[in-house]
This record gives C-alpha cells, sequence and structure tokens, in this order.
C-alpha cells in the first residue's frame, strides 16, 4: 500500500514536470510576439528591446524554463496583459464560476446519465430502450449554443422560470461579500439568501443544458456497459439464486460497472472544468472557458500558459481521485 | 432408480431463441426422481438451454411445453414471484466456470452467504456459520480464511467447490449442473465431481449432470440422454453405455481416444440428416 502511494506521487510530480514544460513551450511557440502585445505596434526600438531583456527572452532558453519553473514553484504566473492583473487573481476569479456551473451540470448529468444507461440496457431493444437512444443523440447532436438560446428563449424569455444571462441579476452584484468565489457557498455563508436564490435561478439552466450534453455521453456508456455485465455469467449466478431481478442488476451488473463509470464522469468533469466555453458565452458567465477562449484570442502569454497549465492540474487530479476510486471499488486492484 | 415420486417431469419442452430461428430444444420429454441423470451432447445441441428452460432463466427465448411440474409447481405457468422462491432454494444450478460465474469484486463467502439469506430470515452470523460449514462440507480447508478472501484468489478447482457449497447450502431437491468440471483442471475435476456426488446422494437430491463427457456420466449417473440438434436421440441406463444403439451415440463412443489404443486416427462423426427428423424415440 505504502509504495504505491508513493509511486503514485512520483507519478503525479513526473506528469507536472511533463505539464510545465509543455505550458512553457506552448508559450514559446505561440504565433504571437510577447513584447509587441505588451508595448504596442508605435513603441520604439529601444522601448521594445528593453522590455525584450525584462521578460528575459535574452537569455537562454534552458535559463528561461528555469525561471519559468521558479515562478511558478513560487505562484507567480505573471501578469495578463488584457486584464493588467496577476493571472492567479484572474483565475480565482473565473474558476469558482465555472466550477460552480460544472459540478451542478455534472452532478445532474451523471444522475441522469446513469439512471438512463441502466433502463435502457435493462430494458434492450424495448420501447424504453429506443426512446431513451434518441434522448441520447439529440443531447449529442444539437449545439449547445443553439440549446442554450432555446432555452433562454424558452425558459427566461418565454415562461420566466429561471434567471437569464450571468451568475446572478445585475441588481445583486456586490452585495455579497467575495469570500470562496462560489456565489452559492458565499451567500448562504452570509445568509443572503435573496441572493443565493438568485444564483441558483441562473445556474440552473445553463447547468441543466450543460448536463444534459454530458448525459448523453454518459448514458450511452452506461448502457454498454452495463449490457456487457449483464451478459456475464456471474448475473446468471445471481439470478440462479434466487435474485430479483433489482437485486441483480444494482448488487452484481451495476456494482461491477463503477470503476468504468468513475473515469467516463471524471473525463467529463473535466471537460465541463476545461471550460463550457459556448454555453459560457450565450449565458455571459464569467467563467474559466471565456477567459481562456479571450485571452487566446489576443495572445496573452501568461495567461493562456497558465490556463493550459491549470486545466492539466485539474486532469491530474481527477486521474488521482479516479485512481483511489478503483482502489475502493475492485478488489483486484489493491 | 427410484422413479416412483418424480421431482420433474417435462414433457415436450420446445426453445426457440427468436420466432424464425431453428429450435435449440425440440420435444424433448424427462423425467427425475432422487437420481442422477445425465444429458450428453455436443456443443450446440441444447443441453445447456435445457438446464436454464428447467429454472426459466431465459426471458427472451420462446419457451412451450405440454407439461413442466416440478414437485407441486407448474413451471409453466408459476409465476416470477413463484420462481424466485423456487429459484436458489428448491431448483439450483451450477455453473461451469468459476472464473466467470462467481461475481469478481465480492468476497466469495459473502456470495455463499447470499443465497443462504436470500431465502431464510437470519442475522448476519448465522448466515455466515451456515455457510463456512457448508465450505467446509466441500472440504476446503481453512474455510474462515477463504471466506474473506475474492474470487481471483482462489484457485479454480476451489472456486468450483465453493460454486457447489453456494447451490446446495439451502437443500435444495434438484440441482442442475452445467458442465460442472469442464473449466477445471483434470487433476482436480475427478475430486470436485467426488464431493459433489456424496453430497448429492447424502441428501438425496436429484442431480442433472450436463456434460459432453461421456466418461464422465458414465461414472456418476444413473441415467443418460443423448441429445442431438435439440433433441433426445438415445436415453439408457449409465452402465448400458456401451451398448447403445443409436448410431451417433455409437459414433460418439467410437471417437473417444483410449489409454493403450491405437495410434490410427479416430474416427470422425457421418452425421446423418434422419436424426434431426427421427429423434424423440424414448419417453
Amino acid at each position: 500500500m505504502r509504495r504505491a502511494i508513493v509511486g503514485q506521487v512520483a507519478g503525479v510530480l513526473v506528469t507536472l514536470f511533463g505539464l510545465l514544460v509543455l505550458t512553457f513551450v506552448i508559450g514559446r511557440i505561440m504565433p504571437v510576439d510577447p513584447v509587441r502585445a505588451m508595448v504596442g505596434e508605435d513603441a520604439t526600438r529601444e522601448v521594445y528591446d528593453t522590455v525584450y531583456r525584462q521578460l528575459g527572452l535574452d537569455r537562454p532558453v534552458w535559463t528561461q524554463f528555469f525561471y519559468y519553473l521558479w515562478d511558478v514553484l513560487h505562484f507567480d504566473f505573471g501578469t495578463s496583459i488584457r486584464t493588467g492583473q496577476p493571472v492567479l487573481e484572474d483565475i480565482k476569479r473565473v474558476l469558482p464560476a465555472t466550477i460552480e456551473l460544472a459540478t451542478f451540470a455534472i452532478i445532474l448529468g451523471a444522475s441522469l446519465g446513469i439512471g438512463l444507461g441502466v433502463a435502457a440496457a435493462v430494458n434492450k431493444d424495448s420501447w424504453i430502450d429506443h426512446l431513451i437512444r434518441v434522448v441520447s443523440l439529440l443531447g449529442h447532436s444539437m449545439p449547445i449554443f443553439w440549446t442554450g438560446m432555446i432555452g433562454l428563449l424558452l425558459f427566461y424569455a418565454g415562461l420566466g422560470w429561471v434567471g437569464g444571462s450571468g451568475r446572478m441579476s445585475q441588481f445583486y452584484i456586490g452585495l455579497v461579500p467575495e469570500r470562496t468565489g462560489f456565489l452559492l457557498i458565499d451567500s448562504a455563508i452570509s445568509g443572503n439568501w435573496e441572493v443565493f436564490r438568485s444564483a441558483l435561478n441562473h445556474v440552473i439552466l445553463p447547468a441543466s443544458l450543460l448536463g444534459y450534453s454530458s448525459a448523453a455521453y454518459i448514458t450511452r456508456m452506461t448502457r454498454s456497459f452495463m449490457l456487457d455485465q449483464l451478459g456475464q455469467e456471474y448475473v446468471t449466478t445471481a439470478r440462479v439464486k434466487g435474485l430479483s431481478n433489482h437485486q441483480t442488476i444494482w448488487r452484481h451488473a451495476f456494482a461491477n460497472i463503477r470503476v468504468q463509470l468513475v473515469t467516463i464522469v471524471a473525463l467529463a468533469y473535466g471537460s465541463l472544468l476545461e471550460g463550457a466555453v459556448l454555453i459560457e458565452t450565450v449565458f455571459a458567465w464569467p467563467g474559466f472557458g471565456q477567459y481562456l477562449t479571450s485571452n487566446l484570442l489576443i495572445g496573452d502569454m501568461n495567461a493562456v500558459m497558465t490556463c493550459v497549465l491549470v486545466v492539466g492540474v485539474i486532469f491530474i487530479g481527477l486521474n488521482l481521485i479516479s485512481d483511489l476510486l478503483y482502489r475502493v471499488f475492485d478488489p483486484r486492484t489493491r | 432408480m427410484a422413479q416412483t415420486n418424480p421431482i420433474l417431469t417435462v414433457k415436450n419442452l420446445s426453445v426457440r431463441y427468436g420466432a424464425n430461428a431453428e429450435p435449440a430444444v425440440r420435444n424433448l420429454s424427462l423425467s427425475l426422481g432422487r437420481e442422477r441423470l445425465g444429458i450428453v451432447g455436443e456443443s450446440g445441441s441444447g443441453k445447456s438451454t435445457v438446464g436454464r428452460a428447467i429454472l426459466r432463466l431465459l426471458p427472451r427465448a420462446q419457451v412451450t411445453a405440454e407439461q413442466m411440474q416440478f414437485e407441486e409447481i407448474d413451471l409453466s405457468t408459476a409465476s416470477e414471484r413463484q420462481m424466485l422462491a423456487v429459484r436458489g432454494r428448491r431448483m439450483t444450478m451450477i455453473l461451469q466456470d468459476p472464473k466467470f460465474s462467481l461475481n469478481p469484486i465480492q468476497r466469495v463467502g459473502a456470495q455463499v452467504a447470499e443465497a443462504y439469506r436470500t431465502h431464510f430470515r437470519c442475522s448476519k452470523a448465522v448466515a455466515r456459520a451456515k455457510s463456512v460449514a457448508m465450505l467446509e462440507a466441500v472440504q476446503i480447508r481453512d474455510p474462515e480464511r477463504v471466506y474473506d478472501l475474492y474470487p481471483h484468489e482462489v484457485s479454480g478447482g476451489m472456486g468450483q467447490r465453493i460454486m457447489i457449497a453456494m447451490m446446495l447450502l439451502t437443500d435444495p431437491d434438484l440441482v442442475i449442473a452445467d458442465e460442472p468440471t469442464s473449466a477445471l483442471d483434470v487433476t482436480v475435476r475427478l475430486n470436485v465431481l467426488n464431493i459433489l456426488d456424496g453430497l448429492v446422494r447424502d441428501k438425496g437430491i436429484g442431480l442433472i449432470t450436463i456434460s459432453h463427457d461421456l466418461n464422465l456420466v458414465r461414472n456418476f449417473c444413473d441415467r443418460v440422454l443423448i441429445m442431438y440438434a435439440g433433441q433426445v436421440v438415445e436415453e439408457l441406463a449409465a452402465k448400458d453405455l456401451d451398448r447403445a444403439t443409436h448410431p451417433y451415440t455409437r459414433g460418439l463412443l467410437a471417437a473417444q481416444p483410449r489409454i493403450g489404443g491405437t495410434r490410427q486416427p479416430l474416427p470422425v462423426l457421418e452425421r446423418q440428416s434422419e436424426w434431426k427428423t427421427a429423434g424423440g424415440a424414448v419417453s
């Protein structure tokens, strides 16, 4: 067990180092001149050269990499050109918004997807299965920005059931002191339930739509995992023992697909965190996806490198968690 | 061959997988007392399907029978609820390969105990004690330790003995053993069969052994049904196997390798199309 943990930690460290190399390389090969992006088109030669040296770009590449490592280890990710603020501050602001949205979405998506997937597998080839497959195919094939707009038209403009764009009504912005950056948590801590309700109202539609599109994928995977297990002999054993359908499915077959489910749900969650750019744009959600995309478009090197690093760290973290859950769910991996 | 009080009576059982498919079993009839019946045939002859049809484990297949009576229960009309009370309690089945027939993520002891707890109200401790005793009865040394192992931690022979323990724990009246030893090493095969045979005789259980191994049924059964293409072509007492008259049975026997036999290639079975239509010669 101890050896496994040591191996795990070593693996994470190596991956992190690889990730840092990658982000560094991305920073160097981006087709943007970082100096020009800072000083502007009209700067003189002298100004350009001064900034060039300030950024350390006159040093050998490996020295630059060493400085980059040093800075990252001290949580110094530089300043964003676009916002003029330290990148870390920016990320602290946008990431919680996305985590809030993605977490909501994955909870909805995983419960819906797993439920539908199991139901489809158990009722294979019946009308239930066909219906679920159509629902899941729709979730796959409808572009999210389109469902976003239709959703806004229908549930916000038409029915008025949910809030519109942004994380809360304009009216409440700035009312709640920021502690964690998670609006739902912050408003709950300060006991401002009106803001809490407004935030919930705003997150529910984009989260449901994102959840639906993740559910589409999770449903299909769950269905095929489940069909695979239902065809196994131990399922026959369970039925021979006199277990009911329900007990056989959940106690035996479903218990055996948990490992696979953990993997795909973690991946789906990761890609949600990485930024649902389209839905964030449609809903004017000040999140990570928007931040990453707009910085990428103007070539804000420090910000992009840091965003890639954050995405990488998120995936490393999720992988670590799924590895741990494997050990819990499958005795063969212990 | 005490056939005075049949446990199971099947008349003209047919099974089809899908409406247009060739029937996997055609007009099969059998009757079983507290005895050991063998069903022998090649792969695809429908012998496994018979076992599963009797336990009503083929929800997707079309099963028809003139009569399917298990003690006082009419299997062809019994509700699923009735079947749940019968399956695992009075009628069980030993599956082929413990590598696949045990749930890989549950401790083997818990799986054995589950068979008991499904049908008897009792505390976990009682179920555990019963299971441990049963594991001991199938000659597992140190059953307390084995109880907490996972299927990948036990050998094939031990896995199959655990399977037998699981299926005999509830004192069933009928056990169907579906190729119980074909996945095992030759060296442990006999040992496992002897354990099963001993328990079945002690408890007076009706046993149907499904196999493709003629020597196995010869030694461990009282009576043998020979199946070909979904139907019974011949029925005889196990000791009379060498006096079989049907050309298919004779062909199977001739194709058996023998220690000390010649080194000539074994004869190959010449299949006759009339076997498919002329079958069911026995009741």
